[in-house]
């Protein structure tokens, strides 16, 4: 049967499915979903750390051995600077380039340094909005409690409780800078209900939130001259070999050179780890996620918290074959957009936390009530065109033109025909550990965004991860500032590499895997 | 994977995919039919350093030029999201040296004003209509343009949502502008000078650094985890 025929039922049900309201789980029925069905809970796909700050922790296969890794540096190499500054930022998505504003705003001399191009993250690509409890009815409070249900409890309170109160006000710095969210007639912020959370909070700009922030973020660092060293992947932090973080060893991508950059403070901002394709899921990462802050900060010996714990968001494309693993805006859900099984059973509440979500659609695949596809892959549906006829037509146009436009050019119309999903890797929980400042254990060497570990706890909230990059970015940019004026640049040194490497030789030595990973390797070997 | 007897999987049949003879950057190769431009290129055993972004179509990194079998027009698009077929012929744009204005968007005295002053040759357009052709998110540039000269700086940022800045607009240019950059300008102005800005988030701030919410968080902050447990529990 081909994929239209298999649609019927969607359509065939909608009427039925629109009369019922499904409840969301209990707290043990979810924990009983999730241990039997989510990703994070198959044992097989974790070890523990053999060595450094996380020894005996466990973490996936994929993560653990880039964390034990040998760097592509000789620890004798001579480290004389090419750059200097007061703070070094790795990293040009969302928390980079807030870090680097921030920084620069406060006097500090500033280099940005990104594998890609400037902006090129998975900052770009955020749809679903940006969580900010600006509603008369919300509060601060109230989105700290519907985080901390969503990440198990597991959350940092002094990291949540500082983004929850600074959101106000970092949105207020985005429109001013010319960010255009999404208005009532009264010429509020509108915000949208997003899954997991109790009141309406998401700021958008229609399903190109993260776009439009990024475009005049991007801009910003431009008009105000920051210092850019673009296809420069960050290889190895330098130290002084007694706990404080001193600059950088870059790789120049379009010319393979070393580029040593000191500097008083670093900014680690590299984002998650999709293109890692945790056991074996696809990704709806951009093309640079591939952990290598986590490894720069692991070798320096900064801890990590939470690597046990990743999020599948649960919608990403399984159909057509060109956008397995994009995502499918949690915005359709959010709106009303039904999931449906084979049957034409609605399966789950869709506005349950992610985890949540994505074990439920696991299970209905595993149980044999998935939908699979002419590739092999097996998905359920997400009812699109329902949204149509809830809100009226056009409401898909108008709402999701992002994803309208990802489709229709596959010859697929969304409004018309309902979406085929199955849960796509999508977000690293966890990271480098950080307090509320964004330093992580090691001095002077701050981490911020998705790179960072502890504020969601064991499963992010929808929303929450925009947020996340500003404030922190915000935070990082400002403390790595106000200390340069008072401190000298430090010695650059590979101590930290010598031990590591001393380390790894009593473990019996490494699996030969050089790390960070830098790009992934797509290229088919040819001949 | 347990399978019942009413399982509702349809079989899969095997998928063999059928192998399309195209060209990248002039030189031929065999890749099976319908990946994405992109994974041409890899399945090629083309390392792409420049040229890969997000791989979602939002961050145009990979703006392409495209030709299909027999037909003389080059057409554009973004590589991630185009799928190959027979014939196809295609390589990639090079980062294109449009000069962009630098300014302070918010210490702005007159942005409609300004404009001109920013890039110059916005009002030179001369209807050519290239840049519309070339855009692959289908934004009509050249309205887009005409209507930032004419300070509707509300539509241009609406129609430029959308927009990637994949820059495809710019070299097609025989004005030498470059749309996607004077939009951004347009929209940033929009948002930092013409859009209303929203009292309820003044008056949150105001309420945070005022400490109205200073009693709940004590109360909050001081529970044990048992407590909070039962209260998130609670939150509707």
């Amino acid at each position: 049967m081909n994929i239209h025929a298999l649609q019927q039922i969607v359509h065939q049900t909608r009427d039925a499915r629109r009369k019922q309201t499904f409840p969301r789980l209990s707290p043990g029925d979810r924990d009983q979903l999730i241990h039997k069905y989510h990703p994070d809970y198959r044992a097989s796909a974790y070890r523990p750390l053999r060595f450094g700050p996380n020894e005996g922790e466990k973490t996936v296969v994929e993560l653990a051995t880039l964390l034990e890794g040998d760097s592509p540096i000789d620890h004798r190499i001579d480290l004389i600077p090419h750059h200097q500054a007061d703070v070094l930022v790795i990293g040009g998505g969302g928390a980079g380039c807030a870090a680097a504003l921030h920084a620069q705003e406060a006097g500090a001399k500033v280099i940005l340094a990104t594998k890609l191009r400037l902006g090129d993250s998975n900052s770009v690509m955020a749809q679903g909005g940006m969580q900010v409890s600006v509603a008369p009815e919300d509060s601060p409070v109230t989105h700290f409690l519907d985080t901390l249900k969503g990440g198990h409890m597991e959350n940092d309170h002094h990291l949540l409780k500082v983004m929850v109160e600074e959101g106000p006000s970092i949105a207020k710095w985005l429109i001013d800078l010319g960010v255009l969210f999404d208005r009532q007639a009264d010429g509020n912020l509108h915000v949208k209900k997003g899954g997991g959370s109790s009141k309406p909070r998401l700021l958008t700009c229609s399903d190109y939130t993260g776009l439009e922030i990024m475009r005049v973020l991007k801009d910003e660092v431009i008009n105000r001259k920051i210092q850019l060293l673009e296809f420069c992947a960050a290889v190895e932090l330098l130290g002084d070999g007694d706990g404080t973080c001193t600059g950088a060893v870059l790789k120049d991508l379009d010319n393979q050179q070393y580029v040593v950059v000191a500097a008083k403070s670093v900014i680690v901002a590299t984002g998650g780890i999709g293109r890692l394709h945790i056991q074996g899921f696809p990704t709806s990462n951009h093309y640079g996620a591939t952990g290598d802050g986590l490894c720069l900060c692991y070798r320096i010996g900064a801890k990590l918290s939470h690597i046990d714990t990743f999020q599948y968001h649960p919608s990403g494309a399984v159909y057509p074959e060109q956008l397995v693993g994009a995502l499918v805006t949690e915005g359709i859900r959010s709106e009303g957009g039904h999931l449906v099984n084979a049957k034409g059973e609605r399966f789950v509440n869709e506005l349950d936390t992610r985890d949540v979500v994505s074990s439920s659609i696991i299970r209905e695949c595993e149980e044999g009530r998935g939908i699979r596809t002419m590739s092999g892959r097996v998905g359920v549906w997400l009812d699109t065109p329902l949204l149509d006829m809830e809100h009226g037509p056009g409401t898909v146009e108008k709402h999701f033109p992002a994803m309208v436009r990802q489709f229709e050019r596959f010859g697929i119309d969304i409004s018309k025909e309902p979406v085929l999903i199955y849960p796509t890797l999508h977000y690293q929980n966890g990271g480098v550990k950080i307090d509320t400042n964004s330093e992580t254990e090691v001095n002077n060497l701050f981490v911020a965004g998705e790179a960072s570990g502890g504020l969601h706890g064991r499963n992010r909230l929808m929303g929450n991860s925009l947020l996340d990059l500003m404030v922190f970015g915000k935070r990082a940019g400002l403390t790595a500032a106000a200390r340069a004026g008072s401190m000298k640049q430090g010695k650059l040194t590979l101590k930290h590499l010598e031990r590591f490497r001393a380390e790894a030789k009593k473990h019996g030595d490494l699996s030969g895997v050089v790390s960070p990973m830098i790009l992934p390797a797509y290229t088919r070997k040819v001949g | 994977m347990t399978q019942n007897d009413d399982n509702l999987i349809d079989q899969p049949e095997v998928l063999k995919p059928r192998m399309v003879t195209i060209e990248i950057s002039g030189k031929q190769y065999t890749v099976p039919e319908g990946i994405t431009v992109i994974k041409a290129m890899w399945y090629a055993g083309q390392e792409v350093v420049r040229g890969v972004g997000c791989l979602g179509g939002f961050c145009g990194a990979c703006a392409t030029y495209y030709r299909t079998k027999d037909d003389p027009k080059v057409k554009t698009c973004l590589a991630c999201q185009t799928a190959v077929q027979d014939g196809m012929s295609f390589t990639m744009m090079p980062p294109f040296p449009a000069r962009k204005a630098i300014y302070d968007i918010r210490t702005l005295q007159d942005p409609k004003q300004d404009l001109f002053n920013l890039y110059p040759e916005a009002p030179l357009c001369r209807n050519c209509n290239a840049c519309t052709e070339a855009c692959p998110q289908k934004i009509d540039v050249r309205e887009g343009v005409w209507k930032a000269v004419f300070g509707d700086f509300q539509s241009v940022s609406d129609m430029f949502m959308d927009c990637v800045m994949c820059g495809m607009c710019t070299p097609v240019c025989i004005a030498d502008i470059a749309p996607n950059l004077v939009a951004l300008y347009v929209s940033r102005a929009q948002g930092a000078h013409f859009t209303e800005k929203p009292a309820g988030l003044e008056t949150r701030i105001k309420e945070i650094k005022e400490g109205r919410f200073d009693d709940e968080w004590n109360r909050i902050l001081s529970m044990n985890g048992q407590e909070l447990t039962e209260l998130c529990a609670k939150v509707k």
